[in-house]
């Protein structure tokens, strides 16, 4: 009993800090999705008022009858998906390289990895375009080389978009692989050659069966963050780079209407955490 | 007929390092034989494996199977397996798989290779435990996971790095006979390595005991244990009593020693006459030396002294006796003689003594 207590009380903390920070929270965000905008402080009608409820599903209602949050919605998708694959091919042949690197080298392979998290995101997204303008070093690259005779549209596109993405996700990607690959006993890779099995075909049958733990970790941990993106396609991204992040945002602060907005946040967090959950719950009974 | 396997004149140097891991190592084995490669950590005796399995490369030397040179063969095309000491088993397949591991790489027919998994998990006694992953078994099923998994492949050669270390003492002896019955069906070269000189006398047909990286003796066991060729491997296969000695006269290999340590002169014999006043140490196994209440006519060699220490192991009891000269002398008796001598007991005096035979002498 005393155990089933303690365990319990090491248990609660966690919950109490998601219940807090996130519970907590969202059901603020899930209340003002049900209100109306108002002229005010706060800009929303109260759920209560006037002797009776005032809930209101017109916000859903409006999200579901304009195609334009669709398809950020899935723009948002593709993007994040296709960013995350670019990350995780990237990120793979890094990590492997930094768990097979000698071993005095290595922390400070990592520590290369985590370097750019010590200069702000914002101003390292700014970064990105200086480097990619029309007179900018890669252009200016693309001159010498002779590979360009004018300036090449770098910016303001969807590869602007995927640049910012995979550059500013990666590291997130590189540290689950690198957990992965780590705890991955050599020995097995000399049994599995001893056994006939050529290095490819070990890739295949050891190393990337036991990292996918790593590569489902690293890829939902830039997945969701990237889903939610805005400071990437609105500062990198053009007018055919909408995100569902970015259309959240502009809800909020230009057009000043919480309650779509929340509306948005809403329906985002469930349509993609559900599949998430579900796709981890499979994956989690499999493995157990 | 040239050797089943020959390793001529191997060295192998790491960096760094002040001594080569192995140092100029020549072999040869036969087709069905049982060898084990003997030696303290460190000695090279892995490194000398992981040269013939091909995970390392001689700096110098020869490696052949069959007569074919293993050099530039990589590991994965030799005609060899190993059971490593961890085992290596994949955490994420099935026992079956394990063992299917290497025939799926080979890309063998799927009836072959069910029929041999099969055949290969009766012969382990593992059938019943196919399914199981791994971690869902206990260290003696891995063992055996790891040894059906090397030898489904029918190697030409299976290397057994320490294949008995991780288990616990009742097991391994058990698995001792099991794996020389495997050895036998089979009729694959087996090459162990081991550090526990037990493992390797119990279960090998030849040994060879190997220090800082050469091989120092080679032979069957008996001949291993009964005559040692130096300090070395007295002490090492076994417990020894050494005896510094000099050589005082020699004729037709009967030796008679003069010896400080053991308070007097000593005889024993040898394989060849050696000058007087050479010096020498005379290796005395403790069940070889006998003990008794007064000095027995038949012993060649006699010394008196006081029993020190009895500690009782089960089937004989090691007896420590401290010689009149001040030098320690172990003596082991088996129970089953034990009681003639009474019981021993710390603080009383005793004689001891060997026959003529019963002594090794180390010229160096």
């Amino acid at each position: 009993m005393t155990d089933r207590l303690r365990r319990g009380a090491v248990i609660a903390l966690p919950y109490a800090w998601l219940a807090l920070f996130f519970l907590a929270p969202f059901a603020i965000v899930m209340k003002i999705s049900f209100a109306q905008q108002a002229i005010g402080i706060p800009p929303y009608t109260a759920l209560y008022a006037e002797g009776g409820w005032q809930a209101t599903l017109d916000n859903y209602r409006f999200l579901a009858s304009d195609s334009l949050y669709a398809r950020a919605f899935l723009n948002a998708i593709w993007f994040a998906a296709t960013a995350t694959l670019g990350c995780l091919l990237i990120g793979y042949p890094l990590a492997y390289g930094i768990v097979r690197a000698p071993a005095r080298w290595r922390n400070g392979l990592l520590l290369l990895v985590i370097l750019p998290f010590w200069t702000s995101f914002l101003i390292r997204v700014y970064a990105w375009i200086g480097l990619l303008k029309g007179n900018g070093p890669v252009n200016e690259l693309l001159f010498a080389l002779g590979l360009a005779h004018e300036p090449v549209q770098l910016l303001n596109n969807a590869f602007a978009v995927y640049v910012g993405l995979i550059y500013s996700y990666l590291p997130y990607m590189v540290l689950p692989l690198y957990a992965a690959l780590e705890k991955l006993d050599p020995a097995l890779l000399e049994a599995a050659a001893d056994l006939g099995s050529r290095p490819a075909q070990s890739f295949r049958a050891v190393t990337l069966p036991l990292s996918l733990p790593g590569i489902i970790a690293g890829c939902l941990l830039v997945f969701i963050p990237m889903c939610g993106e805005f400071v990437i396609p609105d500062l990198l991204g053009g007018p055919d780079t909408l995100m569902i992040g970015k259309v959240l945002w502009d809800e909020f602060f230009t057009n000043r209407d919480w309650p779509v907005a929340a509306a948005v946040a809403t329906a985002m967090l469930v349509l993609l955490l559900l599949p998430m959950g579900a796709v981890r719950r499979y994956l989690t009974g499999e493995t157990a | 007929m040239a050797p089943h396997l020959a390793i001529e004149r191997v060295v192998k140097r790491y960096p760094h390092a002040a001594a080569p891991a192995v140092d100029g190592v020549s072999l040869e084995l036969a087709a069905g034989e049982f060898f084990a490669l003997l030696g303290p950590s460190g000695c090279g005796k892995t490194t000398l494996l992981r040269l013939l399995a091909g995970f390392e490369t001689p700096d110098a030397g020869r490696i052949l199977i069959d007569g074919q040179d293993m050099a530039g063969v990589a590991p994965y095309a030799r005609p060899v397996n190993m059971m490593f000491q961890s085992y290596a088993l994949f955490p994420h397949m099935t026992v079956a798989d394990n063992v299917a591991f290497g025939l799926r790489q080979a890309k063998r027919p799927a009836e072959e290779i069910r029929r041999r998994v099969a055949d290969m998990l009766d012969l382990v006694k593992l059938a019943p435990l196919a399914r199981r992953r791994p971690h869902q078994l206990s260290g003696g099923e891995r063992q055996r996971v790891a040894l059906a998994r090397a030898i489904v492949l029918e190697p030409k050669l299976l290397l057994l790095d320490e294949p008995l270390t991780a288990l616990d003492r009742k097991l391994r002896e058990e698995t001792r006979f099991e794996l020389v019955r495997i050895q036998q069906r089979v009729g694959i070269t087996f090459l162990m390595v081991t550090h526990d000189q037990e493992e390797a006398m119990s279960m090998a047909g030849r040994i060879g005991v190997m220090h800082e990286g050469r091989i120092v003796q080679l032979g069957p066991p008996e001949a291993v244990y009964e005559r040692p060729a130096n300090r070395f491997v007295a002490g090492f296969l076994g417990a020894v009593n050494l005896f510094a000695a000099r050589v005082e006269r020699s004729s037709a290999g009967a030796l008679a020693l003069q010896s400080a340590e053991a308070g007097g002169a000593l005889r024993a014999r040898h394989t060849r006459d050696l000058a007087p006043g050479a010096e020498v140490a005379l290796a005395v196994r403790p069940e070889k030396v006998a003990l008794g209440p007064a000095r027995d006519p038949a012993w060649a060699n006699a010394c008196a002294g006081t029993v020190r220490a009895v500690a009782f192991r089960g089937e004989a009891s090691d007896v420590e006796i401290e010689l009149g000269t001040g030098k320690t002398v172990r003596a082991t008796l088996a129970n089953a003689v034990r009681p003639a001598h009474g019981a021993l007991a710390a603080g009383q005096a005793i004689w001891l003594g060997w026959e003529e035979e019963a002594g090794v002498v180390l010229e160096q």
